[in-house]
């Protein structure tokens, strides 16, 4: 907090309890020095609700409306037990991206608590969302709500058609798969509900013929055939197993296919937040923290409103030691302020280890720069561009390399000259979808044969898959509608199934 | 632009519909709970919820995850005491620190078990499923049926024999003051001035025949005025709150001769909760007396009851003999509701039975509010049954239902609830 400017304003009221004016009045402050900075967001719609309310928001991941189902249910009783025993506290606030961008502000909160809110989801969050490639390539804010509207109608719709359990059925196996249902180095078709509306009926139809493809193996066409007998269905190993199965699963209704598609898109909406956690979460708390001391600069707030103020957001930035017992690995609020913070110093005050390492920022104009980086990055590769040896000192960040064969761990690089690049390299990778997430392919299709699938798992460093592939496996069994078969393929070569499951739907199921 | 908007007062409970959801797909083991602490729960103890757990391997989402092994290089903070190559031992149990990042929590193993707590409505839900009671029935069992009269204060209307008087007077009054008052002003006002004029001028003088004439008219206003209207009219209000009426008794009468098994009791059980709950909704004070017999009648406690095994022949009449002294001697003050309920998989000894019918006939069910036989056996009816058919005609409230499973005891009831809705 420095006293650069005079305090000549009026500060604003900071009594305990909120009211809608003080929310209003305390808006219209950061919002104008929000736009002084130039942050571009998405306009604003602040919702206050009950810690009911919040309870149910949280269970239907964090979503204003969301289709039913029991694993929703189950999540509310979890947080629900968990605060009415003071086990643990709601979170202050949940924003959804979406245009306007609906924050949600507990009733609970004091007035600085709504403040600090307002600006970091309205402000902090708002913009990145708007900003950030990941976001703008795989989410469409205009029209995540109106999609949720869509998804749900359609999903009661099924239900009443097709009964309660078949759809909770499909859905559970559909859930199973949620994260395996990206296209990682494709991009995305915008959402668009009407689009989706008039294209729907269109294409199930369509799909219905098309799926006829994998039937094209009947004995009268055996012959013509022959010379393609090798042919690989799908040609190139696919990586969206949930894509896969809404176009090709032979045995999937329309409806079926529809719903698969349903949940393909939301847990596409999702793909973003889970990359760019640390960049989020620590653009949304630099500009809270930013936002408000700028305010207090100009005198519009009072002393008791930034003691309570710098207690939350000190609490929020907190990072325990790996051998505190708390320690939960590394706090992304934490290092996200940390990094944003040092780029903006890098920018500012440059020292000569920064002239070293970060030659074309340092000196440079730091909103320039931040805008740059906030736009066009993601966690694993923001910590392998920004992460400087300062944060890397600061946090006293070191890894330790555990290798199951060997008999103890290694420190394999801590904060020193020599091992800045190695851990920054090791911390990005911690964050690379690619290598924490197993890598999944569908590999074949037995199209003469049982028409049985095949999955494999490229193993990378030794690592095998948790015994819950045992379950999804049954589950992508029910999709298919046929045998399924898990292997992987280990870094020698050697290829082993892994699991297997039959299917014969036509004994099983009613259809 | 910003909009601030008050969600607090939308729907409450949008989450409904996820946990009736999570109830069904989880019914089974929330039946099996809900059996389990039925068998162990006293049958007076309805109005409680019951928290069930359910293991959490059950309720796992799987996904796809890497489980534990290979090799994991991880970035930790706050180094004190490492330099690059350090070979450290591996932490030991929890398998916390040193690898990945805690892999091993979604498999679902080491995990507690899921708790949550089933409210009271929706453990007398599942309760009900189980007998397969009517809605109609099922809302029955949450009213109170009897009513007593209160005073409430006064209404607007209602029947003359109702009417208070001195309230309908006293607003009769208070509408004649405010009614007239204007005229009264006025009139005081005329007064006064005949009173001056007359100092000075004579009786006959036109301005004081003027202003006469106008008290005239005025009087005649006031006279004018009904001295009482209807809606003056206040009537005794009263009202009907739920009265459980006073207190009620019941036998519980049961067979634990040898052929009575486990589960024959635990319907048994069921059958003697149910009443008990229909009886909480009449009655503020209930007693519960517990006869069990074989060849010999015994009161006992609860615990005994349902818990203590017998075994031996049959002689039902020893505990009708049993249940008549006990009726007679503590429950026939008149201060009484008594109910019998009587449970038997019908195996009597074959002479006994004539006796049994005789007793209750003369002896009992004339002092009984309502006196429920059922006999739970999957095959033919027993020779006891046979005789208390021929109670039925003759008693209206005697009941007897032949139970296979518990589906059967809610007939028991019908006739029950019948009387008690007319």
């Amino acid at each position: 907090m420095s006293a650069k400017r005079q305090k000549r304003k009026q500060p604003l009221p900071a009594p305990g309890e909120w009211t809608f004016e003080l929310i209003e009045a305390y808006h219209a402050e950061i919002d104008r020095v929000a736009r002084d900075y130039g942050l571009d967001t998405y306009p604003n719609q602040i919702e206050l609700i009950t810690s009911e309310q919040m309870m149910d928001a949280y269970s239907s991941v964090g979503m204003p409306v969301n289709y039913h189902h029991w694993s929703f249910g189950k999540s509310f009783l979890q947080t629900e037990k968990g605060y009415r025993r003071g086990q643990m506290g709601l979170a202050y606030e949940i924003v959804i991206n979406s245009n306007p961008c609906i924050a949600y502000l507990m009733e609970e909160n004091t007035m600085t608590m709504q403040a600090l809110v307002i600006a970091h989801a309205a402000y902090g969050h708002n913009s990145f969302f708007k900003g950030n490639y990941l976001f703008r390539q795989w989410t469409n804010a205009d029209a995540i709500v109106d999609y949720l509207l869509f998804a749900r109608n359609y999903l009661s719709e099924c239900e009443e058609r097709y009964g309660e359990e078949e759809v909770e059925l499909l859905l559970d196996s559909c859930h199973a798969l949620m994260n395996v249902g990206v296209d990682r180095y494709k991009r995305p078709a915008k959402l668009s509900l009407t689009k989706e509306l008039t294209r729907q009926r269109e294409r199930a139809e369509y799909l219905q013929s098309q799926v006829n493809d994998l039937w094209r193996t009947l004995p009268t066409q055996q012959i013509k055939t022959q010379a393609v007998e090798t042919r690989r269905f799908p040609p190139e190993p696919q990586e969206n197993l949930l894509y896969f199965i809404e176009k090709n699963a032979p045995l999937l209704e329309p409806w079926q296919r529809e719903v698969v598609r349903i949940v393909r898109k939301i847990g596409q909406y999702f793909f973003p937040q889970r990359q760019t956690q640390v960049m989020n979460e620590g653009w949304a708390t630099y500009w809270h923290y930013t936002l408000i001391n700028t305010l207090f600069d100009e005198g519009l707030l009072t002393d008791s409103f930034m003691m309570e103020f710098l207690h939350s957001h000190t609490n929020v930035v907190y990072q325990p030691a790996y051998n505190e017992p708390w320690y939960r690995g590394l706090n992304p609020y934490a290092l996200g302020f940390a990094m944003w913070q040092d780029i903006q110093r890098i920018c500012e005050h440059p020292t000569d280890e920064d002239r070293y390492w970060f030659p074309d920022i340092a000196g440079s104009n730091w909103r320039e720069t931040f805008d740059f980086a906030m736009r066009n990055f993601k966690d694993e590769s923001f910590i392998a561009q920004f992460l400087s040896p300062k944060v890397m000192r600061d946090f006293r960040l070191f890894a330790i390399l555990d290798d199951d064969h060997e008999g103890k761990l290694k420190v394999s690089a801590i904060h020193d000259e020599a091992g800045y690049r190695k851990v920054r390299e090791i911390l990005s990778d911690n964050y690379n979808l690619g290598s924490r997430e197993p890598n999944l392919q569908v590999w074949n299709v037995d199209l003469r044969g049982d028409r049985s699938l095949t999955l494999r798992h490229q193993a990378y460093l030794r690592r095998p898959l948790s015994d819950a592939a045992d379950e999804v496996i049954k589950h992508v069994a029910r999709l298919w509608g046929f045998a399924v078969k898990m292997e992987v393929a280990h870094e020698d070569g050697r290829i082993e199934v892994l699991y297997e499951r039959h299917q014969d739907r036509r004994k099983t199921d009613k259809n | 632009m910003v909009r601030i908007i008050d969600r607090r007062f939308d729907s409450k409970n949008k989450s409904a519909v996820n946990r009736q959801r999570f109830m069904r797909r989880f019914k089974g083991q929330i039946r099996e709970a809900v059996a389990d602490a039925i068998a162990g729960r006293s049958i007076k103890d309805l109005d409680n919820g019951e928290s069930v757990s359910i293991p959490s391997k059950d309720l796992s989402e799987p996904q796809f995850h890497h489980g534990r092994g290979g090799i994991w290089e991880t970035v930790f903070t706050g180094n004190d005491q490492f330099s690059s190559g350090d070979q450290i031992n591996r932490p030991q149990g929890g398998g916390g620190g040193g690898s990945g990042k805690g892999k091993a929590s979604k498999d679902g193993e080491g995990e507690d078990d899921f708790v949550f707590n089933l409210s009271r409505e929706e453990f007398l839900d599942v309760f009900f499923d189980d007998l397969a009671l009517p809605n109609l029935v099922k809302t029955q069992l949450a009213r109170i049926q009897e009513y007593k009269n209160q005073r409430a204060g006064f209404t607007n209307d209602g029947t003359p024999a109702n009417i208070n008087v001195v309230r309908s007077l006293r607003g009769a009054l208070g509408r004649r003051l405010a009614l007239a008052s204007p005229y009264q002003g006025r009139l005081r006002e005329l007064q006064k001035q005949i009173a001056e004029l007359l100092e000075t001028h004579p009786e006959d003088d036109p301005e004081i025949i003027r202003l006469k004439d106008e008290i005239g008219i005025l009087r005649a206003k006031i006279e004018a005025i009904p001295f009482i209207d209807s809606f003056d009219l206040r009537y005794n209000n009263r009202i009907k709150i739920p009265k459980p009426t006073t207190q009620a008794v019941m036998f519980c009468i049961m067979d634990v001769s040898g052929s009575m098994d486990e589960g024959k009791k635990a319907t048994a059980k069921r059958f003697f909760m149910l009443l008990y709950l229909f009886l909480t909704r009449t009655y503020e004070h209930i007693e519960v007396v517990f006869i069990r017999h074989h060849t010999v009648a015994k009161e006992v406690n609860e615990e005994d009851f349902f818990h203590s095994r017998e075994s031996g022949g049959t002689v039902v009449s020893s505990a009708i003999e049993l249940m008549k002294e006990i009726l007679h001697q503590r429950y026939l003050n008149g201060a009484w509701n008594v109910y019998g309920a009587q449970a038997s998989d019908g195996d009597n000894w074959e002479n006994d039975s004539p006796h049994c019918r005789e007793l209750l006939s003369t002896a009992i069910l004339p002092f009984l509010q309502y006196f429920a036989y059922i006999e739970i056996t999957p095959g033919e009816p027993q020779n006891l049954w046979r005789e208390y058919e021929k109670l039925v005609g003759a008693h209206a409230n005697f009941a007897m239902q032949h139970i296979e499973g518990l589906p059967d005891i809610y007939p028991v009831f019908r006739e029950l609830f019948k009387k008690k809705l007319a």
